[in-house]
């Protein structure tokens, strides 16, 4: 690149490493990317692949120590800010380069009204409070925030995460920065809101005339938003190039191997044949949960009138948005809420008031796997107490000489290894953890597991292989799922049926491939135009 | 929030109950008053005399009872030693109580969170090492050994400051500076570690991106959020200090709640400890309240109802 040709940012041979208590981590290694006003440039990569230190850097937020900068530039209009002064970096952070964060909740002080939050950044570069707090508002009204008249004093716990997500936009575009970074900004949010979220974005760019950075782990993201693609794997870019050409014709292996990964873009699951009769496990009749009412609000109706069957063998879908009660249905089937109305039984065993004996049953042949294996696993146990747990408290199951092979015998099942077992959860990646779940649950050999979002905090390429796991499980044990989750694509992947779930009612269910090819109900075909990966691209 | 206070209150009704009762029953183990008050060779007229005079010859259960009405009309009774209304004296002395703990517990505040605060920007820095040094030494010396090293530095070495007594400004400031230094410790501990883990948040990150500086960042961004467990340990100290200063003010001669507690507790003043007691659980009750709301205050997540 010669220095005539200068771009708006361009970030040179960046080498960077952390000092950690177990050695020296190369965090990203000669990495280079450039981005001009106009234009958006997306970092692809799985979680630990680097793909935000590089903007990290650019705005001076890697911690030093333990972060250390061992090679590279990273320009703005060619000055170099690596070597710029504290207050330099000041100057320029939310002026003329902006970012946004993944978990507004988190972003966002806790303590401070949202618009005092916005008119900061004004106030932070010399703009005196009143105009502040008049240009915030203005802002505020520019990123559609609902009522943001009203509610301008209001704290970040008190809005969605969608609108949190606005407000945090709202305050990175205040001062019409040349770039917006926006790290991983619609992960934790539901489909239809990261749709409306990512076209606000590509509507600001287009009117202010930014450069947009996208970093994220989301390839129908990158595909429907950016111009250029920078594919990262351990801390190196492998591949860069218009997205086009990237994604048709990747030449790396690494890419090729994610762009495999991503459910939802092959064929539909080869469904058992529906003709065959097959006994019906769970069958559930008009369930109805709904929370006390204040005084203020209505009954909630967490559930309304849901009723569905689960046929041995099955893989049953239920895809809906927070909120929508698929996790109000998880809990209810599992006793963990008492439902208001209806029935649901397992094998014509009461399911919601169960006798003590078939209580019992019911705990070994349903269980469940949860979201975040971080927080589901006790951090005070070994992997073996973990999935030897059950047993003491099923007896019947397995004489107590025999836990320990067959501890080994699991964790070989789920794809780790017998030496694993006496190790701690927080020695594990996300993956080997959900991993060791996954084999606490199937230790009751149980027909039915239920798994909330179990796949949702994963990485693509991980979400993948679990989800082979699952469906060789599947095969070898006769096993039933429930299949909950907000991800479109897994369950396409995944489910022989699928049930949409909106406001605690059952909006449309069938099998996998009618209901994604031939959606009936016009919230379903929201849900499916609102997907990255599944909807045409966000913005033309 | 105002059903929240309400309900505060009752239950700080509900201990006080407890508290009388325990007070009443308590000072009764202790021994017989009237051993105390007269001398050893009292005739038996006397000690009749006495004990009818303060009521110690009815049962037990109907001095408690006489104790309750009296409570409920706000009358805590003459005091044995002093033989003036109980009320009086401990109105007396609280303002000194008073007095002595806000101004150290308002320098510890300060001084702890200042350099609290600053330590935390560089964890294992030197200023952070120094700040840590100094503060725990602070939370470990006791009070006694502060006071007396202080006596003899400043009044009897150098001659600054009075060694004890009343009378002007100078009269406070050592008893002041010897009470606020183990609070300022210990809350300059909770301020450094509450205030690393809020340099390290995402909305400091926030902040740092918005281009916002670094004294906004510290004072305004991070350090409200790690109030919290601070209030919670200089709530703690508050309490100490309101139950009585009793080593500083016995030994800087200050006509404190403390003092008058001690002295009281000596002489088996009976109807002295038990009001000293219930006036000053009152003031115990409602700084708690107070804490609790100041929660609120500072963490518009937290509400009450």
């Amino acid at each position: 690149m010669t220095g005539n040709n200068r771009h708006l940012v361009e970030v040179r041979n960046l080498s960077v490493e952390f000092h950690t208590q177990d050695g020296t981590v190369q965090a990203v290694r000669n990495v280079s990317w450039h981005i001009d006003r106009g234009e958006t440039l997306a970092i692809l990569g799985e979680s630990g692949s680097g793909k935000s230190v590089s903007s990290s850097a650019l705005m001076g937020l890697i911690d030093i120590p333990p972060g250390r900068i061992t090679s590279g530039e990273v320009l703005y209009r060619g000055e170099d800010l690596l070597k710029a002064s504290y207050e330099r970096q000041r100057e320029l952070n939310g002026s003329k380069i902006a970012m946004i964060f993944q978990d507004t909740l988190a972003a966002l002080n806790p303590v401070y009204p949202v618009g005092w939050q916005v008119a900061e950044t004004f106030r932070a570069h010399g703009v005196g409070h009143k105009e502040a707090d008049s240009r915030a508002l203005e802002l505020l009204e520019r990123v559609e925030l609902p009522n943001a008249r009203a509610r301008f004093n209001d704290y970040p716990h008190q809005f969605s995460g969608g609108q949190r997500q606005r407000i945090m936009i709202a305050m990175a575009i205040a001062l019409d920065p040349d770039l917006l970074i926006a790290d991983e900004p619609t992960t934790a949010l539901d489909v239809s809101v990261q749709a409306r979220i990512l076209r606000l974005l590509k509507d600001l760019q287009r009117e202010r005339g930014m450069g947009l950075l996208m970093i994220t782990h989301d390839l129908g993201i990158v595909e429907g938003l950016a111009d250029r693609v920078a594919v990262m794997n351990g801390g190196e870019i492998v591949e860069t190039g218009p997205v086009g050409q990237v994604f048709n014709a990747p030449e790396h292996a690494y890419t090729r191997n994610l762009l495999n990964a991503v459910p939802g873009r092959q064929g539909f699951p080869a469904s058992a044949p529906s003709d065959e009769r097959r006994d019906t496990l769970i069958a559930v009749r008009e369930l109805s949960k709904g929370y006390p009412s204040s005084s203020r609000s209505p009954v909630v109706m967490a559930l309304d009138r849901v009723s569905f069957t689960l046929a041995r063998g099955e893989t049953l879908g239920v895809v809906g948005e927070s909120g929508s009660g698929k996790s109000t249905l998880a809990r209810t089937l599992l006793g963990l809420e008492k439902a208001s109305n209806g029935t649901a039984s397992y094998k014509d065993r009461d399911m919601l008031q169960p006798t003590s004996s078939d209580r019992t049953v019911l705990q070994r042949q349903i269980q469940m796997v949860f979201q975040d294996p971080t927080a589901s696993l006790n951090p005070r146990m070994t992997v073996e107490e973990i999935i030897s747990e059950p047993w003491a408290i099923h007896r019947e199951i397995l004489p107590k000489k025999d836990w320990k092979g067959r501890v080994g015998d699991l964790l070989e099942q789920v794809g780790l290894s017998r030496e694993h077992a006496q190790r701690y959860p927080h020695q594990f990646s996300g993956g080997q953890r959900q991993r060791i779940a996954i084999a606490r649950a199937l230790a009751l050999q149980p027909e039915v597991i239920i798994c909330d979002e179990a796949v949702s905090s994963l990485d693509v390429s991980v979400q993948a292989q679990i989800i082979a796991l699952l469906k060789s499980l599947k095969d070898e044990h006769g096993l039933s799922y429930i299949f909950i989750a907000h991800d479109l694509p897994v369950v396409r992947s995944f489910a022989d049926r699928v049930l949409v779930m909106r406001k605690g009612q059952i909006v449309e269910q069938g099998r996998t491939e009618d209901l994604f090819t031939n959606p009936q109900h016009p919230y379903t075909r929201e849900l499916l135009q609102s997907d990255p990966v599944l909807g045409g691209p966000v913005a033309a | 929030m105002r059903g929240y206070i309400g309900s505060r209150m009752a239950h700080s009704a509900i201990s006080m109950v407890g508290l009388v009762v325990l007070v009443f029953f308590l000072a009764r183990l202790t021994g017989n008053p009237v051993d105390i008050y007269l001398p050893i060779e009292a005739s038996a007229e006397a000690r009749t005399a006495f004990s009818e005079a303060h009521g110690f010859d009815d049962p037990l259960i109907v001095q408690f009872w006489h104790f309750v009405r009296d409570l409920a009309r706000l009358d805590f009774g003459m005091s044995l030693r002093q033989d003036r209304p109980v009320l009086d004296l401990v109105l007396a002395a609280f303002p000194t109580t008073l007095l002595l703990a806000l101004c150290a517990m308002f320098i510890a505040l300060v001084v702890a969170i200042v350099s609290g605060a600053l330590a935390a920007q560089r964890p294992n820095g030197v200023l952070d090492r120094f700040v840590n040094v100094i503060s725990l030494a602070g939370a470990s010396l006791p009070n006694f050994w502060l006071a007396i090293v202080a006596v003899l530095v400043f009044a009897v070495g150098l001659r600054w400051l009075p060694t004890s007594g009343t009378g002007g400004f100078v009269h406070w400031i050592l008893p002041v500076m010897v009470l606020s230094v183990r609070p300022c410790g210990l809350i300059a501990q909770v301020v450094r570690g509450s205030m690393i883990s809020a340099m390290s948040s995402a909305y400091v990150k926030t902040a740092r991106a918005k281009g916002v500086r670094r004294t906004t960042i510290i004072f305004v961004h991070a350090l409200r959020n790690a109030m919290l467990p601070v209030i919670t340990v200089a709530g703690d100290q508050a309490t100490g200090m309101i139950n009585g200063a009793v080593v500083v003010e016995v030994i800087f001669g200050l006509p404190g709640i403390g003092k008058l507690m001690i002295d009281s507790i000596q002489y088996r003043d009976f109807a002295m400890v038990q009001g000293g007691v219930i006036i000053t659980a009152v003031a115990i009750f409602a700084l708690n309240i107070a804490i609790d709301l100041s929660y609120a205050l500072l963490d518009p997540r937290i509400r009450y109802s």
